[in-house]
């Protein structure tokens, strides 16, 4: 009978069980210090809330963890959350002073605008990544200042107010008492689950972030996975930032600032490798849940902001340091 | 003459295999001592033992008479003994004397570095030597030959009596070689001891005056090389005659596999060559660096050839990317399988697979089952010991993991196998599964393309063998017609 047991509770299995499992059993733990500490918490109203709040953060690391599965980094998803949500707002305005001729358009092309704007800065990151061998941390840097500047060229510097209230349902609408943007985190969520651990395209995501000479020398495009992945993460990007400013009702040039670290820190935290190759978009949605559930209990717990920052900083460095001591200490 | 370095019986084994059983050697001051061995002869876990990388399992090593055990490198050095390794690593963007003095900076009074006597006793180390480089020259604008002979000064400015020298005209030119030899004469002079590691038998002679050589990690002679031949040290060094660990059961067919003619590569080779028969076993030999696997990148897409033509089954062909050789048949087994051949991070399933994505889920959603087939299929076939096919690649031996890589490849079907360096880390018994498999294929009408630099695996294996010198083939020979002297004596 022992015997039986220890040779199913093997060390392997047990580290692989803390390994696949320990961030959501962190994330169980937190959510359960919450909710005995403070009664708040476990609400319907407070939960839908909480969602509400990782939705956007969601979206972006969703798209995050496409490209650091495949070793890079993107950097500029704040950038471009701000462009594409003030251009997408320029053709969902009744305001005169800020539309296009024509404004304000079916929510349906504001959509598809906002979502092109991200797949076009996505397209011009990705080639000078993948095609002229440029470090993502310099293009996509560089891409954060230039996307930045286009917005402020674009909106004169000023917000784009007065949005439709159809544009501004994917932002503030329910369905069933959900909330749309939570929907839409569902939504991105799935898709990118099934694309990352059933299609052809993940697989070669996960080889090309694991090897990229084995992917080559085994006929994998290199060159077009890493184009590609840069324009699923901008394009999120996009979509996002239609998400931030249906929500807030006007977009604002200064959206979306610092937004591509929270993206990164959610990754990071769901326990996908920096170098690529390993790791889970399951551990990311946790990643960006638990970034979220800490930000609200602070909250709840009449915590100032500030305190949430320093927090935050220990839980992305501690989440990594407990993975290096699992893959080369015990 | 005094004896500066004394080994005996010295002894290491990595998980049960004897990488060295018996490793001796005694270098005297002022003498150049050749140490010879095959690949897997043991010759740098020897070095790294006496460098204090690896701890020995057994055996004696004394410095001049009284015995040591080196912990690390710095001890070593500390002790006189230096190495000039073969695959350099100076700090690109830092002089001369910054790299030589490194970690010792002379410093003046506040702490901060004394760069100009640094730089003059560097130039005076450089002069003495006669090497004519400045000491404050940045280590990125010098040649992989300069940056040896910086090597040699920084040895001696830690005052190193014996230096190890780990092949070290495998990376550069015949003029720069002489170069480094003058500079081991007066290494000589100067009353120091040079153990040189070197395939190079005609170096050997030039340079060395004694020699040891090992196989099979264990010693096998020594002495004047004054007193030998190069066929007496030959033999030496391959030792036995071929037993049956190479069983060869393949019969080459009369119709042409792959044929190659006139294939030019600027920097790497020119005018190759040769064709392949179908159930035929080719092999390319030659040194490292000879151009052979730059041959393999140009045949399977990853590099482009300037000139040239390929032909298989009589056909003209353009290769200009991996999938244009998968799709007529070719698979590619690398010479580094944990740099190009596996995804270490990922399963045994995963990397079965690798090469074969589009075909077994051609409609974009993953046929999980089919790959589960296919790798149980492979592991069967090549008798892949892994406890589960979901298990890291990473966890598995190296034999096995080099059969992962063969049924990637088999996973398509080939035709045409170009096989790397296909035994190279693998012990014994996966050697004689993976000769088995390559025999298989052959006589089931496949073409096999083997370049090898052990140069039994090649006399063993291959039906015929064309020869590589610096980028050029010196000749293709039946196997009944040579033997291990001719091919050495043709390479080197």
């Amino acid at each position: 009978m022992s015997e039986t047991r220890s040779r199913w509770f093997t060390a392997e299995r047990r580290r692989t069980l803390i390994q696949e499992y320990g961030i959501f059993l962190a994330f169980l733990i937190l959510a359960a210090i919450l909710s005995v500490s403070n009664e708040f918490f476990l609400t319907p109203g407070n939960i839908s809330n909480v969602l509400l709040q990782t939705s956007i953060n969601g979206v972006l690391a969703v798209g995050m963890t496409f490209v650091i599965l495949t070793g890079g980094i993107d950097l500029s998803v704040g950038s471009v959350v701000a462009l594409a949500g003030i251009v997408s707002a320029s053709f969902a305005t009744t305001s005169s002073t800020a539309a296009i001729y024509g404004a304000p358009y079916p929510v349906i092309i504001a959509l598809a605008v906002g979502v092109a704007v991200g797949v076009a800065c996505g397209a011009l990151s990705g080639l000078i990544v993948s095609y002229f061998s440029v470090p993502a941390f310099v293009t996509t840097l560089g891409m954060l200042s230039a996307a930045r500047g286009l917005t402020l060229i674009y909106g004169g510097g000023r917000p784009v107010p007065a949005l439709t209230p159809e544009f501004r349902w994917i932002g503030t609408g329910h369905v069933l008492g959900i909330p749309a943007p939570v929907i839409i985190l569902a939504i991105v969520f799935g898709l990118a689950w099934w694309t990352l651990t059933r299609t052809r395209f993940g697989r070669y995501i996960y080889a090309v972030g694991g090897n990229a000479h084995a992917a080559k020398t085994s006929g994998i495009d290199v060159v077009r996975i890493r184009f590609v992945v840069y324009v699923i993460s901008a394009g999120l990007a996009g979509l996002a930032g239609m998400l931030l400013s249906a929500r807030t009702g006007s977009a604002l040039p200064q959206a979306g600032i610092a937004y591509e670290l929270d993206a990164i820190a959610a990754v990071v935290i769901g326990g996908t490798s920096l170098s690529g190759g390993i790791g889970r978009i399951t551990g990311t949605l946790i990643g960006a849940l638990i970034i979220g559930v800490m930000n609200n209990g602070l909250d709840l717990m009449g915590i100032q902001s500030y305190y949430q920052q320093v927090l935050k900083g220990a839980l992305i460095v501690g989440a990594v340091m407990l993975d290096q001591k699992r893959s080369y200490g015990a | 003459m005094e004896l500066l370095l004394e080994v005996e019986g010295l002894k290491k084994s990595f998980g049960g295999v004897a990488a060295l059983s018996d490793g001796r050697l005694e270098l005297r001051a002022g003498s150049v001592h050749a140490l010879c061995g095959g690949n897997g002869a043991g010759k740098s876990t020897f070095l790294k033992i006496l460098m204090g990388i690896y701890k020995r399992d057994g055996g004696v090593i004394r410095r001049r008479g009284a015995e040591v055990d080196y912990a690390s490198p710095a001890e070593a050095l500390a002790a006189g003994i230096a190495i000039i390794e073969q695959e350099l690593s100076p700090i690109p963007h830092m002089t001369v004397a910054e790299n030589i003095y490194l970690g010792r900076e002379p410093s003046r009074r506040f702490g901060g570095i004394d760069f100009n006597s640094m730089n003059r006793a560097a130039q005076a180390l450089l002069d003495e030597l006669e090497f004519n480089i400045r000491a404050t020259q940045r280590m990125i604008d010098l040649t992989v030959a300069e940056m040896q002979l910086v090597e040699i000064a920084k040895a001696l400015s830690h005052d190193a009596e014996v230096i190890f020298m780990d092949e070290p005209t495998s990376a550069i030119g015949e003029r720069e070689a002489q170069r480094l030899f003058s500079a081991i004469r007066r290494l000589q002079a100067l009353g120091r001891g040079v153990v040189y590691v070197s395939h190079r038998l005609s170096e050997i002679f030039e340079i060395a005056d004694t020699y040891t050589a090992f196989r099979d990690g264990a010693f096998v002679g020594s002495g004047l090389l004054a007193e030998v031949n190069r066929q007496d040290l030959i033999r030496m060094i391959v030792g036995r005659e071929l037993s049956e660990e190479y069983v060869k059961t393949n019969t080459p067919g009369d119709d042409v596999g792959i044929e190659v003619e006139g294939l030019c590569r600027s920097d790497a080779f020119e005018a190759i060559s040769f064709s392949a028969h179908k159930g035929e076993i080719f092999g390319i030999y030659g040194l490292m660096g000879s151009g052979r696997t730059e041959i393999f990148e140009c045949l399977f897409g990853l590099e482009k050839a300037s000139a040239g033509a390929i032909f298989i089954d009589g056909e003209s062909v353009t290769i200009n990317k991996p999938t244009d050789a998968m799709a007529l048949g070719v698979a590619l087994v690398t010479e580094d399988r944990k740099s190009t051949g596996l995804n270490l991070l990922d399963s045994v399933r995963a990397n079965i697979c690798m090469a074969s994505l589009p075909e077994l889920s051609p409609l974009f959603v993953m046929n999980r089952a089919g790959e589960v087939d296919a790798s149980r299929r492979m592991r069967a076939d090549f008798q892949i010991k892994a406890a589960r096919d979901t298990m890291p690649v990473s966890g598995l031996s190296g034999g096995n993991q080099q059969k992962v890589v063969l049924g990637k490849w088999f996973l398509r079907n080939p035709r045409i196998l170009l096989l790397d360096e296909p035994t190279r880390g693998v012990d014994v018994g996966a050697k004689r599964e993976i000769y088995r498999i390559m025999c298989d294929f052959a006589n089931a009408g496949g073409t096999v393309v083997m370049v090898s630099s052990e140069i039994d695996e090649v006399l063993g294996m291959a039906d015929r063998i064309m020869v590589m010198r610096n980028g050029k083939s010196v000749g293709t020979f039946d196997r009944r017609e040579t033997n291990a002297q001719a091919l050495v004596n043709l390479s080197t």
